[in-house]
């Protein structure tokens, strides 16, 4: 199998926006950190170690206890262009895929369906972290698929886990469920209306933490944030998922809001619409930060209806597929960052282009 | 623009804003959009990142708890002051080695130490590990009900009958 095939329609399933509120919840992801009894957590692995630990999930993937057609990609099989799309997709992490680039040990792998929204890392900060991701506020539906992987595994591989403490975990911030909701929602109303200060206060003494969509530490990109959970001992998963899920739809409402409170409040809003649009319709160069900004714009048009077209899924397909790697990969060679900042312009006016005005009503003009 | 795009509020500073400060002062709160060195200059951080302030609080508890369980882990090796040193646990079996201290740092990060989620039952499952489970879920339960703790109480009673009902497949 090429690389590509392996690769392939990998973590994509969410791009579909048909989860609820998909417009502004882009999508919820539920991971759980899983341990193998009886082995040395990452900290204090060897390459043989980690290897061993790598076989043993490697050959569960024809198991009866596991759904069919599973793929089981070591990284240092793949190519690091490769690599690097799993990590755009949000599949793998820097830390899975960093061992590799760098002169550090390896031993790391991805298990993943193509045709099913789990997956599962292996040797990471834990043995196995398990992930389910999806379209929109669906945190019930990701925890019910990523626990339905979590038994198979658990009923091949003994897991470590402690009558206290529960699963047990290389970080003891998530020992325990070893579970971590988490939400990549789009705010642009509540950060117009100053808001966003307050609500995200608001969610911190409600135990959800927040950060900017590329990791921890990061800058907020065009209006993106990512809630997750904070603690995972103490409450059962069903709880935390529940308590997770209603807490994000409290924000929801709220962006929705002060959409309304925006749009009767004067052109403004529209006018930045519109910008957005018209920017993303006619640029020649698009850096990818200049792009999350303009999308933000128009995702908040399509939303509010003042833009008619594209889709939400569209805009979806461009925040991936215009990222460096899905650049490289369509144009079939490792492109320059000027050439990179055409190819992304290039995609966008082309996508927008297939997909029709965005306004009928503007067609007359 | 985002606030992420702001800079600094201080005069003469062009630097961007990294640090929103928020001021209550007579009822009114006040926002401030700083630079890190303008933040810092004002007496704000240096600011702690997430996995700092977990690192403090293994510091913090290694030094007091941590004392009292010396030595190092039967089964990996590893030492107060290697966990310490890089904030994560060295095998499973730390937290029974340590389990004073990872009681008592649980329940710093997580406000419990008590898991009351799903309870694994491992592919064939050794008999006397799970009696011993079943036992000492047996024990936590009647320190519920003594408590009058019922909520609890029944999570380890679903727990216990998940147990007894995988140990009899």
């Amino acid at each position: 199998m090429t690389d590509a095939e392996a690769v392939g329609g990998l973590g994509l399933r969410w791009l579909g926006a048909d989860g609820p509120d998909a417009d502004i919840v882009l999508s919820t992801r539920v991971r759980l950190a899983r341990n193998l009894q009886g082995h040395r957590f990452a900290s204090r692995t060897d390459m043989d170690e980690r290897r061993r630990i790598r076989d043993r999930v490697a050959r569960l993937v024809d198991s009866p206890s596991l759904p069919g057609g599973a793929r089981f990609l070591t990284m240092e099989g793949l190519e690091a262009h490769s690599r690097r799309i799993l990590l755009e997709r949000r599949l793998v992490s820097h830390d899975l895929v960093g061992r590799v680039d760098g002169a550090e040990p390896t031993g790391t792998a991805l298990l993943a369906w193509p045709d099913a929204p789990v997956s599962a890392m292996v040797n990471e900060e834990d043995h196995l972290r398990l992930q389910c991701l999806v379209s929109g506020l669906s945190a019930v539906d990701a925890w019910s698929l990523v626990d339905r992987l979590d038994v198979g595994l658990g009923s091949e591989l003994p897991l470590a886990f402690h009558h206290d403490f529960g699963y047990l975990t290389s970080c003891p911030t998530n020992a325990g469920t070893g579970l971590r909701a988490s939400a990549l929602v789009h705010l642009p109303a509540l950060v117009l209306t100053k808001e966003i200060g307050r609500v995200l206060a608001g969610l911190d003494r409600l135990g959800l933490t927040h950060r900017g969509v590329e990791g921890e530490g990061s800058r907020f990109t065009g209006n993106f944030f990512q809630l997750s959970n904070q603690t995972t001992l103490g409450k059962s998963e069903e709880d935390l998922i529940e308590h997770f899920g209603r807490t994000v739809d409290s924000v929801v409402e709220k962006e929705r809001e002060a959409r309304q409170v925006l749009l009767n409040a004067g052109p403004r809003m529209e006018d930045l619409i519109w910008r957005a649009y018209g920017l993303l319709r006619h640029a020649r160069l698009l850096g990818y930060r200049d792009l999350s900004e303009l999308l933000s714009g128009v995702r908040l048009g399509v939303s509010l209806g003042v833009l008619k077209a594209p889709a939400i899924g569209s805009l979806n397909r461009m925040m991936v597929f215009t990222q460096a790697a899905h650049l490289d990969e369509a144009a079939g060679s490792a492109l320059s960052a000027e050439e990179r900042r055409c190819h992304r312009a290039e995609y966008v006016r082309a996508a927008l282009r297939d997909l029709g005005e965005a306004s009928t009503s503007d067609a007359a003009l | 623009m985002s606030q992420a795009d702001r800079s600094c509020d201080s005069a003469n500073c062009e630097n961007r804003a990294s640090v929103h400060l928020t001021q209550v002062v007579d009822n009114q709160a006040s926002t401030q959009y700083l630079c890190k060195a303008c933040a810092e200059a004002k007496g704000v951080g240096p600011l702690l990142a997430p996995e700092k302030a977990v690192m403090e609080l293994v510091s913090h508890v290694v030094d007091g708890d941590g004392r009292q369980e010396g030595g190092a882990c039967d089964f990996c090796g590893q030492t107060t002051a290697d966990f310490k040193e890089s904030g994560r646990m060295g095998c499973p079996e730390c937290y029974t080695s340590f389990e004073t201290l990872s009681r008592r740092l649980l329940r710093r990060i997580h406000g419990s130490s008590e898991h009351v989620g799903k309870v694994y039952v491992p592919p064939d499952p050794d008999g006397f590990v799970s009696g011993r489970q079943v036992a000492d879920l047996g024990r936590r339960l009647e320190r519920a009900i003594e408590a009058e703790d019922f909520e609890r109480a029944a999570v380890l009673r679903d727990q216990i009958r998940g147990l007894d009902a995988a140990r009899s497949r």
